[in-house]
């Protein structure tokens, strides 16, 4: 697959000034799955509501993409049952783990927390072998 | 109110980041994972550019007291590197390998309404609530 290193810079940018804005003026980190998941399991709270707001940003940000520039290009990789056990697998680690690729790869690497770095090298090495065995089994 | 306001811009940008990125293909997250075979360095891109601005920014802004509209700083206290950590990572790496989606590229991605999409999401959302209750057992 041919590398797209400009949309990736400007991609890579857009996501660390988003990061720093949370961070710089509400004390938050930009941690997606934490944030998701507190929004669906806290109560409904006023302070809880920046956790909706920040999601429907992300696919808001989607929408205006979409609006300006045509549909998104999604090629999906497994079949439906596979996306159910991996939608589990994703949400039941991330919680397990204390974070995905936002909060461990981006903003717990960026503090120099010794765990992000740890999670982001265990992540990344076992979906890599991960995508090594789905080729050789053929699937 | 301020504070909500931040957190719809800055899930705007982070939602236009990966669009941009084209980090909501799992195609693209596949060929990045896919060292041995055609890869596609785009998600380091992505990452690193990322840490370039947020490894110096994390920096000095967290010397401040606290920040500019929020009452403090919530990071994370737990220091310590325990089973948990490795043994939930290393699901979501299966699981992120398996598909190519992980939570951000895969909420961003509902805006299209794909079926594969809010299936994935729904998948994932139960598999949030079992973690969260798993991390109370264990």
């Amino acid at each position: 697959m041919e590398a797209d290193y400009i949309n990736g810079i400007i991609g890579g940018s857009l996501i660390g000034l988003s990061a720093i804005l949370l961070l710089l003026f509400n004390g938050r980190i930009a941690g997606i799955s934490g944030i998701a998941a507190t929004l669906l399991t806290s109560r409904p709270d006023k302070h809880e509501v920046w956790r909706l707001l920040f999601i429907l940003g992300l696919i808001g940000g989607a929408m205006l993409y979409m609006f300006f520039f045509g549909p998104l290009n999604l090629e999906m990789q497994a079949s439906r049952p596979m996306l159910v056990v991996a939608g589990l697998l994703v949400g039941i680690g991330t919680q397990v783990g204390s974070g995905c690729t936002s909060g461990h790869g981006v903003c717990g690497i960026a503090r120099g927390s010794l765990r992000s770095i740890l999670a982001t090298i265990v992540f990344m090495g076992v979906a890599i072998v991960t995508v090594y065995t789905k080729r050789r089994l053929g699937l | 109110m301020k504070t909500n306001l931040i957190a719809l811009i800055a899930g705007i940008l982070f939602g236009l980041g990966l669009v941009i990125s084209d980090m909501v293909n799992p195609l693209r997250v596949i060929h990045f994972l896919d060292i041995g075979g055609d890869w596609d360095p785009t998600l380091l891109f992505v990452m690193m550019s990322a840490l370039a601005f947020t490894t110096p920014a994390f920096h000095y802004l967290l010397k401040r007291d606290c920040p500019v509209i929020g009452e403090k700083f919530y990071l994370p206290e737990n220091k310590r590197i325990e089973k948990k950590l490795i043994i939930g990572a290393g699901l979501f790496g299966l699981g992120w390998g398996l598909a190519g989606f992980c939570p951000g590229p895969a909420i961003t991605a509902l805006a299209t309404f794909s079926p594969d999409v809010l299936l994935f999401v729904a998948a994932m959302l139960t598999g949030f609530i079992i973690g969260k209750y798993l991390n109370i057992k264990i």
